[in-house]
């Protein structure tokens, strides 16, 4: 236990002595080497006042600063009034164990709360501590990353971290962003790439010119959304702090009316009183809230922590909670269950044409093509044609482009285009993607299918989402119905909207949250996934809007609810896990929690239970309920 | 306008409650949390009277929980 903070130190200190005082006094007692507590004689209640100052002089001390300040149902104030009432029934060893026992419990309960804290503020160890700036002259200093200002040229060492996102001007090597992304792959860079904040550099030295001044930093976002995160609180939390609002007052005025009471009806003040008065103080030490009220936060504190460790920023308990009960995910198609960028996935050659023919003058033909699909194709061939022989090309806008290529008239465009040259075309399926058919001199040699495949984590993914008890996945596209139904079919996707205009999304989203658990549920909520550029209206509108391969885009940080900073897609089932634990983790803890407090309420009334496991209740609870926050961050693997 | 400060020996998840309902009950506070977890307490208020809510939040803290210490940057 070498990362005590100095208070801790000392309340060990003051707890182990008062515990061997204590336990000497309670060994005398029962071998009979001095007097029994409850004779009243003074210098063994004096010896018993010893530890009972030693242990709990600053609870004493907190409850007469709470009454001054009209704070009075504080715990302080409940664990002095509980041991003074046993003090004033005789009751000696009761008083003592029972400030002794919360006091060791309220040191667990600081020692298991600054080790979980600590294991996530490890895990956002993001924050570079220092920067190389090279000054004009060549020199170079260490300055506090904050005084970086966008266009300093810094000096990256091997091993150190990023401190600004900036621009490579000079060396190349790997960097790590495992800390951001949770991607163990180091990537590579050279000079002219961008580098972000937080990643560590690998074996090799870089100068980079910063981009940006620190506080605009990836790193800097990061930090704040997460810090800011622990502020927007889940319904569950928001429900256990009302719940000890009302909790606390309620069970001390049932302490008041089991000291009074029974002893009123009966009208024995005297002997029956002292046993009463005791149950009392038994009610007061369980109505201590605090094992409710930090049962809940700390779970969703390690639930977020656990996310940011697979590359994935949650921005509040809240999002949690709705990632936990998501009935509806829809997803955008391109660039976020695809790869977004075209390729050449086949080639389809005609009677005594080859692939690699094919593909070569059709290549030709689009050099000089600036349509994405021409541009595909031209970077698909890898034996081009001369530039000297390319000659009269033509394009015609929406349809295709005419060539002489080597001696050789070549048609290059979509099927209404070759029937206006009166190209005969095989009859063939629509397939997915884009065809374009080739001909050459006048007859079909073949076509080429230019699609955006899916990304390959996509179709388990998908399956992930939906056996993670997601009842509906809807893709989104405003590419053609064929294109569309062709990747949905891949991905084992059911349902999807093609053709789509932009605006057309957001009203289709409102549809699908009005559909959402069948209107019947209200607790069941839909999530967007996309890739936060062109999505920002419906991010925010749908309950959870997931923004994908986010790193160092500011637009989708700050649309998205749930940021993945890498581009997959199988963070989203790890998310959808993780949360669904978070809220087992808090459930169980807010039914553990209040099964044992009034478990102890009605055994307390009843004198079954005494102090003792009253203390239990509430500090014994709180520790069990911060050690099961506590499997969330120290799980490894999801 | 809206800032955070740091907290030190906030020792109760109950007691950040308190505060943070103390706190949200200042004339001029248009948000306010005080975070168990991370220690940390955040106001969003007025910047006309931002420095006197400050003040204010930091009695409040002082009230709920003697030990616990605002550090004002």
């Amino acid at each position: 236990m070498g990362s005590l903070t100095k208070k801790q130190r000392k309340d060990l200190t003051r707890i182990i002595i008062s515990l061997i005082i204590f336990t000497a006094l309670m060994i005398a007692e029962h071998t009979g080497l001095i007097p029994h507590a409850h004779s009243g004689a003074p210098a063994v209640i004096i010896a018993y006042l010893v530890p009972y100052f030693l242990v709990g002089y600053d609870v004493i001390r907190k409850c007469f600063l709470g009454i001054a300040h009209g704070q009075w149902f504080d715990e302080c104030f409940l664990m002095t009034l509980a041991t003074v009432g046993a003090f004033g029934c005789g009751e000696f060893e009761e008083a003592v164990a029972v400030m002794l026992f919360y006091q060791i419990g309220e040191f667990f309960q600081s020692y298991a709360v600054g080790k979980s804290r600590g294991a996530i503020t490890d895990l956002m160890s993001i924050a570079p501590d220092f920067a190389n700036r090279e000054d004009e002259d060549g020199s170079v200093e260490v300055i506090d990353p904050d005084d970086i200002e966008a266009g300093d040229i810094l000096i990256i060492k091997p091993g150190e971290k990023i401190p600004t996102d900036g621009t490579v001007i000079e060396g190349e090597g790997l960097i790590n962003t495992a800390a951001l992304t949770g991607e163990s792959m180091p990537r590579s860079v050279a000079a002219g790439d961008q580098v972000i904040s937080g990643c560590i550099n690998g074996e090799n030295l870089l100068r980079i010119r910063a981009d940006k001044d620190y506080d605009d930093s990836t790193v800097m976002q990061i930090l704040e959304m997460v810090e800011n995160a622990a502020s927007k609180k889940s319904k569950t939390e928001n429900f256990i702090t009302r719940f000890a609002h009302y909790y606390t007052p309620a069970v001390v005025i049932g302490a008041v009316v089991l000291a009074f009471l029974p002893p009123l009806i009966s009208g024995d003040f005297t002997g029956e009183f002292s046993k009463w008065l005791l149950r009392a103080c038994t009610f007061l030490v369980i109505s201590c809230p605090c094992a409710l009220v930090i049962s809940v936060p700390l779970a969703f504190f390690g639930g977020i922590g656990a996310a940011s460790k697979h590359g994935v920023l949650v921005k509040g308990s809240n999002y949690l909670e709705m990632m936990a009960n998501l009935d509806t995910l829809v997803s955008d198609k391109t660039g976020t269950l695809t790869e977004g960028k075209f390729r050449v996935s086949r080639i389809l050659p005609a009677e005594g044409a080859s692939e690699a023919e094919i593909l070569r003058y059709a290549a030709a033909a689009e050099s000089g093509s600036t349509h994405p699909i021409g541009s595909t194709i031209v970077a698909a061939c890898s034996d081009p044609f001369l530039p000297s022989e390319i000659s009269n090309e033509v394009n015609y806008a929406g349809k295709g482009i005419s060539a002489r290529v080597a001696g050789a008239d070549i048609l290059v465009g979509n099927r209404g285009f070759m029937e206006d040259n009166c190209i005969d075309l095989p009859d063939t399926a629509a397939a997915a993607g884009t065809s374009c058919f080739v001909a050459k001199d006048g007859a079909y040699i073949g076509t080429i299918i230019v699609e955006d495949m899916p990304k390959p984590e996509a179709a388990e993914a998908v399956r992930a989402i939906l056996a993670s008890g997601v009842k509906k996945f809807v893709m989104l596209t405003g590419d053609s119905e064929s294109t569309a139904k062709a990747v949905a079919d891949m991905l084992g996707i059911t349902e999807y909207r093609a053709g789509l205009l932009p605006q057309d999304k957001v009203t289709i989203v409102e549809e699908l949250l009005r559909d959402c658990g069948n209107g019947e549920d209200p607790k069941r909520k839909l999530g967007f996934i996309g890739d936060g550029i062109n999505d920002a209206p419906v991010l925010s509108r749908a309950d959870a809007g997931i923004a994908m391969g986010s790193l160092g885009s500011d637009a989708a940080i700050e649309a998205a609810d749930v940021v993945i900073m890498d581009d997959n897609l199988l963070r989203i089932p790890q998310v959808i896990s993780i949360a669904r634990k978070t809220i087992g983790i808090s459930k169980t803890n807010i039914v553990f929690a209040l099964f044992v407090k009034f478990s102890c309420l009605i055994l307390g009334a009843l004198g079954i239970a005494n102090m003792w496991a009253a203390v239990f209740a509430d500090v014994g609870v709180a520790v069990i309920c911060i050690l099961n926050s506590m499997r969330m961050i120290v799980r490894k693997q999801m | 306008m809206k800032k955070k400060f740091k907290l030190v020996d906030l020792d109760c998840a109950n007691c950040a409650a308190k505060m943070e309902e103390a706190i949200k009950k200042i004339d001029g506070v248009t948000d306010a949390s005080v975070s168990f977890m991370t220690q940390k307490m955040m106001i969003e208020a007025d910047d006309a009277v931002f420095d006197q809510v400050v003040e204010e939040a930091v009695k409040c803290i002082a009230k709920v929980e003697p030990d616990c210490k605002v550090i004002l940057k």
